[in-house]
């Protein structure tokens, strides 16, 4: 293995005629890191895939995939070291799984025999010689992760891989990732949604209309994004008006009604307004602490203005 | 060399599954069987051998079926893949796209092959059985065995050059079978009328290199007047010694039609961006 990254893109762009869906993305994975590539449906991130897959050309920037170019001769070979699944995988519907992943399994130049034994890992054990025709979208997805996995890849691109997945199936599919992940495989993953990704990856990047708009852990996200921390107190009847004026310059407040008041708390003032609040002693009758979820982050990046 | 084998084996199977090379064999067989024993009731007993006869009638047909048949493999080979989602995978696979598109068609021609040696090679064996092993014409009736093939390749390359233009599955349809009837019917009617209009101005040279210039009408060449005995029974001895064209242009000409449609999807796919 090479201590080159995984992957390295440098000033990518991309157009389709007028519309430009990839912008000036620079973006570095390290062998053996993972990283989730967060986007609204149409924000580039299968484009970014396609890219570095070589299977569409860069219009500006450079793309180095374990340090090679995907249009240099030779990156051929190296496609055998690549798992892909792309969004929403299709298979040829009258062929069986086992069929199927014997014929990918040739192409990467893998041993038949290794066949059986990755269908069972995904738990197609049973399905393997029904024809894929027959096939839930779940046990799709489990073939579509199984033809990725053949061959001890370096790199994985897996686009939207738990899309239509239920949490169980969820759960395992990101177990088998981070299995090979242990054995050094660098993952890159995308998705919609922040919330499904959580902390499995080391690192997320978040795109928006073509851009890149973040990238670090799921820590320096939170810090980035300065999402307000939510304290919600309900209080005795006809006491709003002291607690309001306890909380007073705390930021926003929103009235949800003649006994209950909510406060947006940012950068650390969270501690002080507890503190103030409680102070007030038996009036207050309960405080509820909403932290910013995953989706607020996410929705920080994703939804903010276009730049002008 | 061997990505492609591992393609073609794969069309092969796929071929197999969805029933076209059974149904391309009982298509096949069932022509040539009903030409050659029905068929043959009109001539009697003549001096021509049985397979010779069968040459004559069977070319006549094969050269509609056989472009019908290989086109509809054709159109669907590119386009058919890009559409349903399936080439996104396959060329991340360690394959190049010329690998695909060779592999494609090397599966193709195997499946046409077969076809024409079961479907044909049969009904040849029941003829020369019924004729008392006698073997004469058998060379002719190879020669066209191999020429329909051929046939079949070049309109399998015509159907991927269709399918590797067309945006979807169902113009690149459209499109597959507006050439197979400007192929088998509308060039030989403009042939006929420029013939007709040009009189005497048209030279037999031109008159040779413009059926040439169709892979249809080579392989009519090839079968029905590049055999001397065969010429006879189709009424073409006359046009035969006139002509004096061996066999080594219709089939240059059909090999030219068949490398053409093939390096241009060659070319077009290697652009294409997914």
């Amino acid at each position: 293995m090479s201590v080159q990254p995984a992957i390295a893109l440098e000033g990518v762009c991309k157009r389709y005629g007028a519309s430009e869906v990839v912008h000036d993305v620079h973006l570095r994975l390290a062998a053996g890191e993972s990283l989730a590539l967060l986007g609204h449906n149409g924000a580039g991130k299968t484009t970014l895939i396609k890219l570095m897959l070589g299977l569409t050309r860069p219009s500006a920037g450079s793309v180095r995939i374990c340090g090679r170019q995907p249009r240099e001769r030779g990156f051929s070979a190296l496609r055998a070291r690549i798992g892909y699944l792309p969004e929403n995988v299709m298979f040829h519907d009258t062929m069986t799984g086992r069929e199927l992943l014997t014929f990918y399994a040739r192409l990467k130049g893998q041993p038949r025999s290794a066949v059986p034994a990755l269908l069972e890992q995904v738990g197609l054990g049973a399905a393997m010689d029904r024809r894929v025709r027959a096939y839930s979208k779940g046990m799709r997805q489990r073939l579509g992760l199984a033809q990725a996995l053949l061959g001890d890849p370096l790199l994985l691109l897996l686009d939207e891989p738990t899309t239509g997945l239920d949490p169980l199936l969820k759960r395992q599919f990101y177990a088998l990732v981070a299995e090979r992940q242990k054995q050094g495989a660098s993952v890159l993953l995308s998705s919609h949604a922040l919330s499904e990704i959580e902390a499995r990856t080391d690192r997320i990047a978040i795109m928006r209309s073509g851009r890149l708009v973040a990238c670090g852990t799921l820590a320096e996200l939170r810090r980035a994004a300065g999402c307000p921390t939510r304290i919600r107190v309900r209080i005795a009847a006809a006491a709003r008006d002291a607690v309001l004026a306890a909380a007073d310059g705390f930021g926003e407040v929103h009235l949800l009604g003649p006994d209950a008041v909510e406060f947006a708390c940012r950068n650390g003032t969270k501690m002080d307004l507890l503190r103030r609040v409680s102070a007030l002693g038996s009036i207050v009758e309960d405080i509820e602490i909403v932290p910013p979820t995953l989706e607020d982050v996410y929705n920080r990046f994703s939804e903010a203005a276009e730049p002008q | 060399m061997k990505a492609i084998l591992i393609l073609a084996d794969k069309e092969i199977r796929d071929g197999l599954r969805n029933r076209w090379v059974l149904g391309t064999i009982l298509s096949f067989a069932g022509l040539a069987l009903s030409l050659a024993f029905l068929g043959s009731a009109p001539v009697g007993t003549t001096r021509a051998g049985a397979l010779t006869v069968a040459v004559a009638s069977l070319s006549s047909l094969t050269v509609y079926l056989m472009p019908l048949i290989a086109l509809m493999l054709g159109f669907d080979a590119l386009v058919g893949e890009l559409e349903r989602g399936t080439m996104l995978l396959l060329l991340s696979y360690p394959v190049t796209r010329w690998q695909v598109v060779l592999g494609k068609f090397l599966g193709h021609l195997a499946i046409l092959a077969v076809a024409v040696l079961i479907g044909y090679g049969s009904a040849g064996l029941l003829l020369v059985w019924s004729a008392d092993w006698r073997l004469e014409g058998g060379g002719a009736y190879l020669a066209m065995m191999g020429s329909s093939v051929l046939l079949g390749g070049v309109f399998v390359a015509l159907g991927y050059l269709v399918s590797v233009l067309a945006r979807e599955r169902s113009a690149a349809a459209g499109w597959a079978l507006g050439l197979w009837l400007f192929a088998v019917v509308l060039y030989d009617l403009g042939l006929l009328a420029i013939v007709v209009s040009a009189g005497d101005a048209l030279g037999a040279r031109q008159f040779v290199a413009l059926l040439l210039a169709s892979p249809t009408d080579a392989y009519r060449i090839l079968n029905l007047i590049g055999n001397e005995a065969v010429a006879v029974v189709a009424g073409l001895a006359g046009a035969a010694a006139k002509a004096g064209i061996g066999s080594l242009a219709p089939v240059s000409a059909m090999l030219v039609w068949l490398a053409l449609p093939l390096i241009a999807t060659l070319t077009l796919f290697q652009r294409r961006e997914l």
